[in-house]
């Protein structure tokens, strides 16, 4: 024990350089740089070591598991203007430093939609001040919070069209407008403003389901027409594709349809906001994966929930950022995605591709020790 | 049917027993600290005896347990001065090339706390007794062993511990003596306590009004909570409250923090926690979980008066430094605890708060709380941290104030009601 006496630093040094010497040994795509998702990635395949400096040993990962590149998100802030109300807006800012600090820099920024809370110019104004901020490109989607007030005009004129697709490092992305709904304002007389305030509230019977369209529909067909279909393909849905909770919205009626028109695809995922919490699906060939507010933490529905879903616990009221956050998604080499949770506060949590193609056989997430709500 | 009667007449008797136990630890008990929590908190084994309190408390305060005769526990922990050294961070063997990275906590109600040392790496006081010693800039003894020979070639220790112990000195046994003194030591009987038990005037109106901000727009109940459930004045938990932010280069350090999840043995923690800058990891150094990155345990407030300077590295010279630092919602990171946030308190809550956390003061160190406090109050003028205009939401984004309460009626709720009224 007396032999050499070194000093902690000089230990810690010497470890962790020869910990970044073995990395650079690996192929640079083969193991996980982005700071959280490593820690995440780690607890959810315990890999934690338990001793010595040794960061994360991700690099014997199998084939076609290897992380390809990486985008951040942030979904969900529900602005109001900053002199009413700047908790909001303090929470923004926070998912923003937290992208901007990503060593790399990922590749894109998501934005999941909801930038707005009640549609108002001001409140869009001020998101896009935001989001300026980011130093990555971001990728920009619509959600109901920022359509009802002029059913989308001031956001378009912001941010361009609501429904678009890219590729990006041979992975075909599609940004759905999923929130549309049939006319219920005519009928009941409601001003611009009533409609708004009536899509925004949770739990009510007043207001349409959300769906894709017919329009949205014909659109998505005619986009995959010419890719092929052995391409990976990620599509950007602010309600969740599929049906969990019809009382809250969380929900798109059309899901059916816009299932059938992916299935060709072995390989797809969607990532949706709108929901707030941790939330994992798969039908079929469709991974799906929820992202976090930074405004608030949704509860989970009374019922609906998909089975896969590892539920995060009851948020600490009092903590403004309990269940709250924001988070990365790494595309694999497969075409399939692991999805990291950033919970603020809480330790990060990292849903794996192969804990949904394993059906949740393997490398389940991390379970909560309190009780859900 | 006998043999159940027997079992019920037996049950009967342990009730009773347990029941007349508890009553006479009550007696023996200052008011406000609770028989139930000392019979959670000290096991049967570790009970604090006369012989071993004794013996404990000749250690606490020999300075040859350290290994140049020069430190003892009481030279960071001084009974005299409520178990603090009044120093920003402790003078050590080391002193002054080198200086341990944390301030000396108290040893009041230390028997309480669920874990021990400002990051909680230590499960009781008898582990947390013996590192101390091991550190080279604390006490700077070699090993254990060297502690043990120390210790037993001295006369009087070796004539003790036979009797105590019935054998020579173990290292174990030295932290159990040193526990057991400590296990004495509580932090009651304060003016609070009296106005708790129901003499309303047992504390000021300012204290009074304190109270009711604490548990109010003050925001302080929630991490310092005081209650049936909670009666240390502190939730046992960790928090990031923007402390560590002080420091220039935490956030690349938390950042690097965050891709670094590592693991090591309780002493080279204990030595990082004391000796290098990763001090400033906080908790993070024992759990290695991202969240703990800067976060410290939220220590009880009883006799705060008498223990500035405050926080984990001793860096706020008095409370109403302290206040101001929470009224700005503390130092922005990016693991600032989601609890923080501004609390637009007036500098007549400031008083009104301090006031309050005066009154936490346990009799015997009235005096002492009265010099302390004096003092205090004679540098109210010099304010580092104070930030009005982000304290009052008028610069930055640090979340909703709170409403500001009637000062003829502060807030009612948390606030002791009898008659169905609020007090006054």
């Amino acid at each position: 024990m007396s032999k050499g006496p070194k000093s902690i630093e000089t230990r810690h040094y010497e470890e962790r350089g020869a910990f970044f010497a073995g990395l650079r040994h690996v192929s640079r795509r083969s193991f996980v740089k982005l700071a959280g998702l490593s820690a995440g990635l780690a607890m959810a395949k315990g890999l934690v070591t338990p001793h010595g400096f040794q960061l994360v040993q991700v690099a014997s990962a199998a084939e076609g598991d290897r992380p390809s590149f990486t985008f951040a998100y942030v979904s969900d802030t529900h602005l109001y203007p900053a002199s009413l109300n700047d908790r909001f807006v303090r929470a923004a800012l926070k998912a923003v430093d937290d992208v901007n600090a990503l060593d790399p820099q990922p590749d894109f920024v998501l934005f999941g939609g909801d930038l707005a809370q009640l549609g108002r110019k001001e409140e869009l104004d001020l998101g896009r001040q935001i989001l300026k901020t980011i130093k990555a490109p971001v990728h920009m989607m619509v959600g109901e919070h920022d359509w009802f007030l002029d059913l989308g005009e001031y956001w378009r004129g912001l941010f361009g069209p609501a429904q678009h697709s890219f590729d990006h490092k041979g992975v075909h992305f599609v940004t759905l407008m999923s929130v549309q709904e049939k006319d219920f304002w005519t009928a009941r007389g409601m001003t611009p403003a009533e409609r708004m305030q009536t899509v925004a509230g949770l739990d009510n019977g007043v207001q349409s389901r959300f769906e894709v369209g017919e329009e949205g529909r014909a659109w998505l067909k005619r986009d995959l027409e010419k890719v092929d279909h052995q391409t990976p393909l990620v599509v950007f849905s602010h309600s969740p594709l599929y049906k969990y909770y019809r009382p809250w919205n969380f929900w798109t009626e059309d899901a059916e349809e816009v299932q059938a028109i992916l299935k060709p695809f072995p390989h797809v995922t969607v990532i949706h906001g709108h929901t707030h919490q941790l939330l994992t699906n798969r039908i079929d060939n469709i991974q799906f994966h929820g992202m976090l507010s930074t405004a608030w933490p949704w509860p989970y529905a009374p019922e609906g929930l998909p089975k896969l879903t590892i539920q995060m616990n009851r948020a600490d009221p009092f903590d403004q950022f309990d269940g709250c956050g924001d988070g990365a998604v790494e595309v694999l080499e497969s075409g399939l995605v692991n999805k990291l949770y950033n919970l603020w506060d809480r330790n990060p949590v990292a849903v794996r591709a192969s804990y949904l193609t394993s059906g949740g056989a393997k490398d389940a997430p991390p379970r909560t020790k309190l009780p859900s709500f | 049917m006998p043999n159940r009667r027997k079992a019920l007449v037996l049950g009967g008797a342990t009730l009773a027993g347990l029941a007349c136990l508890a009553a006479a630890l009550e007696e023996r008990l200052p008011r406000g600290v609770s028989a139930v929590l000392y019979e959670l908190a000290v096991p049967p084994a570790a009970a604090p005896t006369p012989d071993r309190v004794a013996l404990g408390d000749k250690l606490f305060n020999d300075k040859r347990l350290s290994v140049n005769d020069q430190v003892s526990c009481a030279t960071c922990h001084d009974p005299a001065r409520g178990f603090v050294d009044h120093k920003t961070v402790p003078d050590g063997v080391a002193a002054p090339a080198q200086r341990p990275q944390r301030n000396s906590p108290t040893v009041l109600n230390a028997m309480f706390n669920a874990t021990q040392f400002w990051d909680g790496r230590a499960p009781s006081l008898e582990e947390q007794a013996k590192l101390p010693i091991l550190n080279p800039i604390e006490m700077g003894q070699k090993s254990p062993d060297d502690v043990v020979a120390k210790v037993r070639a001295l006369p009087e220790y070796r004539e003790a511990f036979s009797r105590v112990f019935g054998h020579e000195a173990t290292y174990d046994d030295i932290a159990a003596a040193i526990a057991a003194f400590e296990r004495t030591q509580y932090a009651g009987d304060a003016p609070f306590d009296r106005f708790v038990a129901g003499d309303e005037k047992a504390i000021g109106a300012a204290a009074r009004r304190g109270w009711g901000l604490f548990n109010g727009k003050g925001r302080c109940s929630d991490c310092h909570a005081f209650s049936t459930v909670s009666p240390l004045f502190s939730d046992q938990k960790f928090h990031n409250i923007g402390i560590a932010a002080h420091k220039t280069d935490f956030i690349e350090l938390a950042r690097k923090a965050a891709s670094t999840v590592r693991a090591g043995d309780l002493k080279q923690v204990d030595e990082l926690a004391i000796q290098t800058h990763f001090s400033e990891l906080g908790r993070f150094l024992v759990t290695k979980q991202a969240n703990d990155i800067g976060a410290f345990k939220t220590p009880g407030l009883r006799n705060v008066a008498i223990t500035a300077p405050y926080m984990h590295d001793g860096s706020l010279a008095t409370l109403w430094d302290v206040m101001d630092h929470y009224n700005k919602g503390g130092v922005p990171n990016p693991n600032l605890d989601g609890g923080m946030q501004r609390l637009g308190l007036t500098e007549a809550e400031i008083d009104d708060l301090v006031a309050f956390m005066e009154s936490l003061t346990s009799s015997k160190f009235a005096a002492l709380a009265k010099q302390e406090m004096a003092r205090q109050r004679a540098r109210k003028s010099v304010r580092p941290e104070r930030e009005t205009a982000v304290a009052m939401g008028k610069q930055g984004h640090l979340g909703d104030l709170a409403p500001t309460p009637d000062p003829a009626r502060p807030a009612a709720f948390g606030v002791l009601v009898r008659g169905g009224t609020s007090y006054e």
